[in-house]
């Protein structure tokens, strides 16, 4: 993974220096609410409901063992000895103090870690394929450009008092896994028919109130115009997009209102003014590509090397089966660690579980981590012959449950139990759908089905791409649902419709069984998942059968 | 009440023109509104010409005449409004002005560091402690990834 020069170290260094200065005229009353408030954001703090929460970036999810147990000692030191991993693929502790967050960017930079632009009106963490470099599908590993854009993004003068917040996603695989089509720009890795690789770029996607699939801004772009193509982008989007309502801020509102077409030639207009100054140097991608290259495999690795302990145990069988997936390497599998288990909110885990992870991938993974979109953690490289004992392993940890890609795999935000905007509470919905799902059989029946659950419609959660959402809403004080159903953040990204009426917090539960078992009634066979049938038959069948009794 | 300028705390000696007030002698910035339509008079100006810009402007309008004006003024009207940030690069890069670019209006000292990133080289701020605070944050950083 990309190690610091002593630029990078002495950038974030400096920055800690910087926020310990600004947090102190703020204690001392040299700075006002509002300025340290944007400045605080910068670096991560939000003022929530019971304390102030911090956010802290990682990187296209990338994670050694020793930031990990970075993570864990902050979190047992400053706040209450727990952390939660969020959709786009961060860190968030909920308890630290204002006082406090200076010290803990410094104990951060150590490990070379950060908290710059996790919250604000800039450019965001840039997410990637929780699968980058061993995913058998992909063109070439995208974390050498996700790495270049981090340090172009990081601290652009330019561009960090924006409209809105803006966010990209890198994806170089044939399956999105990333959700670049719901990102202000997604950057897709592709070749063209000369073999040379570049870019599609989409513009314009996003989530929150207003959902958005993203738009072809441009079919190919040369590698080494990257930046200056992004950098076109978002001042043209600096310049012109709305201020007067953050509603409507985003770049997505921008390009909806003015049309692609008005957009495109803005920006290719001011990016063939620039994109001789900017071009990317041949040398810088060599260099990139040399931070992440493989790991030391075992090139005896065997291939089904668990095969016999999965056919003597089942319970291992069935975790081998939905919480693993195909490595390009012979012998290797990608496993995910369940940050799902039924009776923890979703994407929460225990400083303790950080350790051990850290430790398990030392063990078993060339002390590496991945932090996913959907709120799980991935050990990239294990050698088949390990998967028996690390699964042993993560069971005792309490990182095994069974159902990665499945109802219970579900993405939900704090909701109103932490978060100041939330009109309802998700985490308890989220415990509910889990014990109403208890039986693993019936929980594998159903399928690949992602259920989003966000307490408001900023949409934290992402409900409006679940397979079901469930957002919830305020009606005259008290706690009621809306269902969507048919959302997609893959490849043919869709944004969920409408099931009907919003349903009160008693009868959500009914609610959801009653999608479910429409589901299960109107399948052609099992092999049909729960999206691909809600797309053959409509919308209709799951009214009728959630609004009989209404 | 004093300005940075190149890194320099010194006295402002330009005069604040608005679009009705006639012109008195030395420097003086004016509208941009003012600048546009009254360009022949402004140049018979014997003092130096400054332009305020606001956030909404567009800056190709300065394109003809440019060198005849030595100091833009930035109009920030929040600091939470970075338009000025894109105004200042363009302004530099690709109209490669020269003069004086000051930052006036609703920004933050804390601000005053990427503006120096992005082309402006002179700051008005509410107090002399500020200035001073102002002064030491173009210290903050040492190396930048964008340049």
């Amino acid at each position: 993974m990309y190690q610091y020069n002593d630029n990078d170290q002495t950038l974030i260094n400096e920055r800690v220096t910087q926020f310990r200065d600004q947090t102190q005229r703020y204690l001392n009353g040299d700075m006002g609410e509002d300025e340290f408030r944007t400045l605080r954001l910068m670096n991560g703090v939000y003022i929530q409901i019971h304390a102030p929460m911090m956010r802290i970036a990682i990187p296209y999810g990338l994670l050694s063992a020793a930031q990990l147990r970075t993570l864990a000692s902050i979190s047992r030191k400053y706040d209450k000895g727990y952390a939660h991993f969020t959709t786009r693929q961060n860190l968030q502790l909920n308890w630290p103090t204002i006082e406090s967050i200076p010290d803990i960017l410094a104990d951060l930079a150590k490990v070379q870690m950060h908290a710059i632009q996790t919250s604000g009106n800039c450019i965001r963490n840039t997410t990637s394929d929780h699968f980058a470099g061993v995913t058998p599908d992909e063109i070439t590993d995208p974390r050498p450009y996700c790495e270049i854009i981090r340090q172009w993004t990081t601290f652009h003068p330019e561009f960090s008092y924006l409209p809105r917040k803006f966010k990209i996603a890198v994806s170089s695989s044939a399956q999105d896994r990333a959700a670049t089509q719901l990102h202000d720009i997604g950057v897709h890795v592709i070749k063209n028919s000369s073999g040379d690789c570049g870019f599609r770029i989409l513009v314009g996607g996003g989530l929150g109130r207003t959902p958005i699939i993203g738009t072809e801004i441009r079919p190919f772009l040369a590698q080494k115009d990257l930046l200056s193509y992004l950098e076109a982008i978002v001042r043209i989007y600096n310049l012109n997009g709305r201020r007067d309502n953050k509603y409507k801020a985003r770049i997505k509102i921008l390009v909806r209102e003015e049309g692609i077409d008005k957009i495109r030639a803005q920006v290719e207009a001011e990016w063939l003014r620039i994109k001789d100054g900017m071009e990317i140097p041949a040398q810088t991608f060599i260099d990139m590509q040399a931070q992440f290259l493989p790991p030391a495999y075992d090139t005896n690795a065997q291939e089904n090397a668990s095969l016999i302990q999965a056919e003597n145990n089942p319970e291992f069988a069935t975790w081998l089966q939905h919480n693993t997936a195909t490595h390009k390497v012979t012998g290797y599998r990608i496993v995910f660690l369940s940050l799902k288990a039924p009776d923890s909110p979703p994407g929460d885990i225990l400083a303790g579980q950080l350790d051990a992870v850290a430790d398990l991938a030392d063990a078993y993974s060339f002390g590496e981590i991945r932090s996913t979109h959907r709120q799980n953690l991935v050990l990239a490289d294990v050698n088949q012959a390990n998967l028996y004992s690390l699964w042993q392993k993560l069971s005792a940890l309490k990182l095994a449950t069974p159902n990665i890609g499945t109802a219970t795999d579900i993405i939900c935000c704090p909701g109103l139990d932490f978060c100041n905007l939330a009109n309802a509470t998700s985490i308890d919905i989220t415990h509910e759908i889990n014990q109403a799902l208890d039986n693993l059989d019936y929980l594998h029946d159903l399928g690949e089905l992602n259920i989003n659950i966000s307490g408001c419609m900023n949409g934290c959660a992402h409900q409006s791409v679940g397979h079901i959402g469930i957002l919830g809403v305020d009606k005259k004080g008290a706690e009621w649902y809306q269902i969507t159903l048919g959302g997609s953040s893959a490849n043919t990204a869709a944004i969920g419709q409408k099931l009907g009426a919003s349903i009160s917090k008693a009868n959500i539960i009914a609610a959801i069984k009653a999608i479910l078992a429409t589901y299960i009634e109107q399948r052609e066979g099992s092999e049909e998942n729960f999206l691909d049938t809600f797309n053959r038959v409509g919308i209709t069948p799951f009214k009728e059968k959630v609004y009989a009794n209404h | 009440m004093q300005i940075i300028k190149d890194q320099q705390i010194i006295a402002n000696n330009w005069q604040y023109i608005a679009d009705n007030d006639s012109l008195p002698t030395g420097n003086i910035t004016v509208s941009l509104t003012r600048w546009l339509q009254n360009q022949v008079q402004l140049q018979q100006h014997t003092g130096q010409i400054g332009v305020r810009i606001e956030a909404d402007a567009d800056i190709n309008l300065l394109t003809k005449n440019l060198t005849k004006i030595t100091l833009i003024e930035l109009n920030f009207p929040a600091f939470t409004d970075g338009r000025g940030f894109s105004q200042a690069r363009l302004l530099r890069d690709n109209l490669q002005y020269q003069g004086e670019l000051r930052a006036i209006g609703n920004y933050m000292l804390d601000q005053v560091f990427y503006l120096t990133k992005v082309g402006v080289n002179a700051f008005a701020l509410k107090t002399v402690k500020e200035l001073e605070t102002a002064l030491s944050t173009m210290q903050d950083f040492s190396y930048s990834y964008q340049n």
